[in-house]
């Protein structure tokens, strides 16, 4: 009967839904910290900060997701640099590092899109950099982005599947051990399942974060 | 009346191009209409299997398709100068296509996706250091079994453990496939499900050993061997504590194929063929001689 593999297994399940919530979010913050950082740095850093922002974006945003995720877990792994061995924390990093490529462009398309009228109005009432950016320019800034940025964290959540390749206990890893067990194909329908029950409210509550924003314009 | 002529002059002609079409020429060696009795090479199987429908049709198709790993040194492994497969499991696969008179295809088979494979005949039989067990016989059938394995540990040749006991009781994490029976033993010896580091191939879980993201590897010493020959500093520890009988993989329902295939397991066991793979393949490794074949397990 439809369920039973998935019933039989089902803390399997939940562990590596949990798991996956767990990547997306914290993944979501770091990129959402570096994309901030890194846009700035493209859009107001000088030629130096400017080069190494755009490289940053260039490399992470061309290179394939999994290699970088291969690349990071020997990298950090206790016979190198030895920060971490746990899968997890691997995936977090390699997908805030990568996700965080793609956010920087898309807060630095709403950074270019305020007035620049703004800024100015800002040093003239003399305003540092940093609080300018911090109260003029991202707060205006976010509405142009909010649209791109949901597209980033929609991908985010359905590349955090990508993790298992590194042995991550994330949602896809545990499909394919319970598929590789029980020889069933179930699992991966309640797979793509589980993925939609996130990826659809995510697109649910964007939209009406859109909606909400609309009025200022 | 002309329409049912017409309709059995249709099918009548659809019938004699799948005949004609079943020879591929300048593949196979011998032509579909010999049986495999009368090529000198092989040790035929008895004769009345030979015409079985599994048996016709891959002597027709001119192909035997084999899921072999590609990264299993002694079993499977393909080389990467030459790209030929090499090891015991494919040299099986090339006696049986030479029994069978066709050619040998191989196919990457990974832990995970090996019998699914045969279940959507991707592949005609898996010989891929599989061990047959009940749970896997309620799947698909085996062959007799072609050589005993038994699982033991990988380590870092500085490391201080010496058994899986010692693993379990500090909480170390340790290696395994995706889907295979080492896992599930593992599993049993009390290696608890977050210890458990899995990965598609055991060339990945020789990386992450090396890396320190795990304290070992734990698999079938067969496996082991060819990851220590291949990675500097590893070993292989530890007492043997499974028995791995090592079975082809066929699909359920095609039982002439299984017959056919376990004929030529005896034939090479009666003639010493046997005892040669295993000298060329495992001795290297093992410094042993050849056991007793297992076929009969």
């Amino acid at each position: 009967m439809f369920g039973q593999v998935i019933a039989n297994n089902f803390g399997l399940f939940a562990q590596g839904y949990l798991t996956t919530i767990l990547l997306s979010v914290s993944a979501l913050a770091a990129a959402l910290a570096i994309g901030a950082l890194m846009a700035s740095m493209r859009v107001w850093g000088g030629p130096v900060l400017s080069a190494i922002a755009g490289f940053y974006v260039e490399f992470f945003r061309n290179t394939p997701l999994l290699i970088q995720l291969f690349f990071f877990a020997v990298v950090l792994a206790p016979a190198n640099l030895g920060i971490t061995r746990d899968a997890v924390v691997v995936a977090i990093i390699g997908l805030s590092i990568y996700t965080g490529a793609f956010a920087t462009e898309a807060i630095r398309s709403g950074i270019l899109a305020v007035d620049p009228g703004q800024i100015e109005a800002a040093r003239s009432l003399a305003l540092g950099p940093v609080a300018t950016i911090r109260l003029i320019v991202l707060p205006q800034a976010i509405r142009t982005v909010i649209p791109p940025l949901g597209n980033v964290a929609s991908a985010l959540v359905r590349n955090t599947s990508v993790a298992y390749a590194i042995g991550a206990r994330e949602f896809l890893f545990m499909g394919i051990l319970v598929q590789s067990r029980t020889f069933s194909p179930e699992p991966y329908l309640g797979i793509l399942l589980g993925y939609w029950s996130l990826t659809i409210p995510l697109a649910i509550g964007l939209s009406r974060l859109e909606r909400r924003m609309v009025f200022a314009r | 009346m002309a329409r049912r002529l017409a309709i059995l002059l249709a099918v009548a002609l659809a019938l004699a191009a799948c005949d004609g079409g079943g020879a591929s020429p300048a593949t196979s060696p011998a032509a579909p209409a010999d049986t495999p009795a009368m090529s000198p090479d092989a040790m035929s199987p008895d004769a009345t299997t030979a015409g079985g429908p599994t048996v016709s049709a891959i002597q027709a198709a001119g192909q035997l398709r084999c899921g072999v790993k590609f990264d299993v040194i002694a079993f499977g492994f393909r080389n990467p100068t030459t790209g030929d497969v090499e090891g015991f499991d494919a040299d099986l696969c090339r006696e049986i296509a030479t029994a069978l008179g066709v050619e040998p295809e191989f196919i990457e088979a990974i832990s995970a996706n090996r019998i699914p494979f045969l279940q959507e005949d991707r592949v005609d039989i898996v010989i891929s250091t599989m061990t047959r067990t009940e749970e896997r016989l309620q799947e698909i059938d085996f062959s007799k079994i072609y050589y005993l394995a038994g699982q033991r540990i990988l380590v870092k040749a500085d490391s201080a453990y010496q058994e899986l006991e010692d693993l379990v009781a500090a909480g170390a994490p340790v290696c395994s496939g995706q889907g295979s029976t080492s896992e599930t033993n593992l599993r049993d010896r009390g290696v608890i499900e977050d210890n458990l580091v899995l990965f598609a191939t055991y060339s990945e879980a020789a990386q992450a050993l090396l890396d320190g993201r795990c304290e070992a590897v734990s698999t079938d010493d067969s496996i082991l061997f060819g990851l220590a020959q291949q990675n500097e500093g590893l070993e292989v520890r530890g007492e043997t504590f499974t028995e791995e009988p090592l079975g082809i993989g066929i699909k359920q329902g095609k039982e002439d194929l299984v017959e056919f295939i376990d004929g030529v397991l005896d034939a090479m066991v009666a003639d010493g063929r046997w005892t040669q793979l295993y000298d060329t393949h495992i001795k290297p490794y093992t410094g042993e001689d050849a056991p007793e074949p297992p076929l009969d397990m």
